[in-house]
């Protein structure tokens, strides 16, 4: 029995000497690989899968940035929108992220907690006044910039011009009250049974079909003195317009578990006549492989309120570099190659370029001339959301009221009183 | 040396024995200290601290602040009776439909094996994978089951399931007791086969029929079966997050926010990490609370 204890020790001795010996050798390894890697740099960036560009275009601009720049490799990481947040903070500590997608509501706060970093000084001049306006909110707090603005977006109005035809509405719906009085005839018609649909599941893009209704009747979400100011005129009636085109059966109740990519599903099938979305519900509705009313998608300015207004929610989108980032230097250039207006230009089909030229180039006139069109004059006509460094909680909030009144169990006036009341508290701390 | 030889063949001195142990308990003293112990009291330390980014660094101290925050918040305890409620109506579905599916299938027919393997497929679906699943399945306008009921005409219009917050969280709970109900069968199915055939039937002969014979004889049998599956039950349910985060996000209006998932999105989505902290520690003695009860009614001795 003790040979046998022996010799299993005495093994035991010569593995952990193996193992030691393999430990070494990959140390050699590792400090042959980091030798190497001084002139051969890996970024990692994190982007989503949901609107705009889609999974394939990220990666011909990764893989044309790295056919002009050998020494980086850029690996790319595609999350939905939804989690594109979190996935940020929670990767914030380790530096995993050296570029990051971020949205035009979070500078203020990952700006405040040092998540992304300052890019200011890189930032050249000329660019405040060659990119929009809007698209540069995206990546500005305190007038300072936190990144490169890569997405310009807004919800556009799309309606189906067969449905509309077959019910007997002749021109373009160009006010809300036209809209609506639409949806009633193509309801009364049978046509089909909930004439609009919308993304009003709780999340972010409640938020932004509301700010377009709240911007229309004339309403803000703040006042100047930055208390909240929904719960009064434009934003009170607009969640007013919401729940009654629910309970008339012209929006679709479906609505209330509904992202931006469930409504291009629904109006792809043909089962919704009218719809607000991001710009690219225009190249996938009207695309013949994935949609049954490809070619009957029209895409207009947002309708307009009783004021005349019409400003789509502005839903940009920008780089930024993660504050970890051991590689700043090269996650700017890999920003800066596909933020350029030769790439935007290249990829214009399901985003438009931000910068302001690009728009009479035939290049980007040609992909998409509808869209371009409508573009031109909604680009200009935006509205923000409050960039306050709160904001993510503060919109959970106004999400949660606009969902009870939705769903019934307030009054659209109780539910805002209550989200203003909770914002009150947030916008204080 | 003498000692010596009176040890068994796999017993060695107990000076040697104990440096041995030591020396090949370090590797998973090093893993459980640091992703159980470590985890642990680093969270509590946070939960004092009003800690509102990811990053270390120097934050208020507020004591027992976040607690307070925590037992005064009506989200709170509205996240709470939400998931009770969850907890309660999915374990209760779970075990009756688990006790009538071990007893389908302790039962002696044709394709008995090949029905026992199919029972069990749910029970082997990750989490993830059946919450998509599910949410395909209750799409208002694609998805299967608006389609199969108006086919029967149980409904005349397609309708929105996951789209009002009372039936969005019963549907959450129809995906949960779809795929742990395999789990209950199994573990009842078990202590079924436990049940000596003598009693079945002595009890016939006694003249029991099949019901007096299953609630006299064979349910006060299969009464720890029953507790080991509501134990467990109840403590996962109280945890669910996966299930809410895939199908709902705990929408709509809050309607399927889980406790998990409230605590979640304050650390994470509001960067309240602190908080989030102190919600961690309360959902931890919730259930330490069911824990010990259990434990309590597992001691009992049963009574026959």
């Amino acid at each position: 029995m003790n040979g046998l204890d022996d010799l299993s020790r005495r093994d035991f001795l010569k593995l952990g000497a193996a193992g030691a010996g393999m430990a070494s050798m990959g140390a050699i390894l590792a400090a042959c690989s980091s030798e190497s890697s001084q002139s051969a740099t890996t970024l990692n960036a994190l982007f989503m899968q949901q609107a705009a560009y889609s999974n394939t275009d990220v990666q011909g601009m990764v893989d044309a940035f790295q056919k002009a720049n050998p020494k980086i490799t850029v690996k790319p990481t595609f999350v939905a929108y939804e989690s594109l947040h979190d996935k940020i903070v929670t990767a914030a500590p380790a530096g995993t992220y050296d570029v990051v997608l971020i949205d035009v509501i979070w500078p203020p706060e990952f700006a405040t907690k040092n998540e992304i970093i300052d890019v200011t000084d890189k930032f050249p001049s000329n660019w405040t006044s060659e990119i929009f306006p809007g698209a540069l909110q995206t990546a500005e707090y305190q007038s300072k910039f936190y990144g490169v603005p890569w997405i310009l977006d807004t919800k556009y109005f799309f309606y189906n011009k067969d449905i509309l035809k077959s019910a007997g509405v002749t021109s373009e719906p160009k006010t809300w009250d036209e809209v609506f009085a639409a949806a009633k005839q193509i309801k009364s018609k049978h046509i089909i049974q909930y004439p609009l649909i919308w993304s009003w599941a709780q999340a972010e893009a409640v938020i932004c079909d509301y700010a377009q209704l709240l911007g229309a009747y004339g309403g803000q979400f703040l006042e100047s003195s930055g208390k909240p100011a929904f719960n009064t005129g434009g934003g009170l009636t607009a969640l007013e317009i919401m729940k009654k085109s629910i309970d008339d059966g012209t929006t679709n109740p479906a609505s209330a578990e509904s992202l931006e990519t469930d409504v291009v599903k629904i109006v792809s099938q043909g089962q919704a006549a009218m719809a607000l979305n991001w710009t690219f519900m225009f190249s996938l509705a009207n695309d013949p492989s994935q949609s049954q009313v490809a070619g009957n998608i029209v895409v207009a300015h947002t309708p307009t309120g009783p004021s005349g207004a019409a400003p789509g929610c502005n839903g940009s989108m920008a780089l930024s570099i993660g504050s970890g980032s051991q590689h700043k230097d090269e996650a700017w250039k890999f920003i800066e190659f596909i933020t350029s207006q030769d790439i935007q230009n290249q990829y214009a089909k399901l985003s438009l370029p931000i910068w302001k030229s690009s728009y009479d180039e035939p290049e980007v006139v040609n992909t998409l001339p509808e869209v371009v069109a409508v573009a031109k004059t909604q680009l200009n006509d935006m509205i923000l959301r409050p960039q306050v460094p709160s904001y993510n909680e503060a919109s959970a909030a106004l999400q949660l009221e606009i969902q009870s009144a939705l769903t019934g169990s307030k009054t659209p006036k109780q539910a805002l009183d209550d989200a203003a009341a909770a914002w009150g508290g947030l916008l204080q701390s | 040396m003498r000692r010596k030889y009176r040890l068994g063949p796999f017993q060695v001195p107990v000076s040697g024995a104990s440096g041995t142990a030591l020396l090949l308990l370090i590797p998973s003293l090093i893993v459980v200290f640091g992703i159980v112990v470590y985890p642990l009291g680093r969270t509590l330390y946070t939960s004092f601290f009003d800690v509102n980014s990811p990053f270390p660094g120097d934050y208020p101290f507020l004591g027992l602040g976040n607690y307070r925050r925590t037992f005064g918040n009506p989200a709170f305890w509205a996240a709470i009776r939400r998931t009770a409620y969850f907890t309660v109506v999915s374990t209760w579905f779970e075990l009756l439909l688990g006790i009538l599916l071990a007893l389908l299938l302790n039962a002696r027919f044709h394709g008995r094996g090949a029905l026992r393997a199919i029972v069990i497929l749910p029970w082997a679906l990750p989490t993830i994978v059946n919450g998509l699943m599910w949410r395909w399945i209750l799409n208002p306008e694609y998805g299967a089951l608006n389609a199969l009921l108006t086919q029967l005409h149980v409904i005349s219009n397609y309708r929105s399931w996951l789209g009002s917050p009372l039936l969005a969280l019963n549907m959450v709970i129809v995906a949960d007791v779809w795929k742990t109900t395999p789990l209950a069968a199994f573990l009842l199915l078990a202590g079924l086969q436990t049940i000596p055939r003598e009693l079945h039937e002595a009890a016939r002969v006694d003249g029991a029929g099949a019901f007096r014979g299953f609630f006299r004889v064979t349910l006060p049998l299969l009464f720890p079966s029953i507790l080991i599956i509501l134990v467990v039950r109840t403590i996962e349910a109280f945890k669910v997050f996966d299930l809410i985060y895939i199908m709902t996000r705990g929408g709509p209006a809050n309607g399927t926010q889980s406790i998990a998932y409230y605590a979640y999105i304050q650390a994470f989505s509001n960067q309240l990490f602190g908080y989030g902290s102190a919600l961690a520690y309360v959902i931890a003695l919730f259930i330490l609370g069911f824990a010990l009860v259990y434990m309590r009614l597992l001691r009992t001795e049963f009574a026959y």
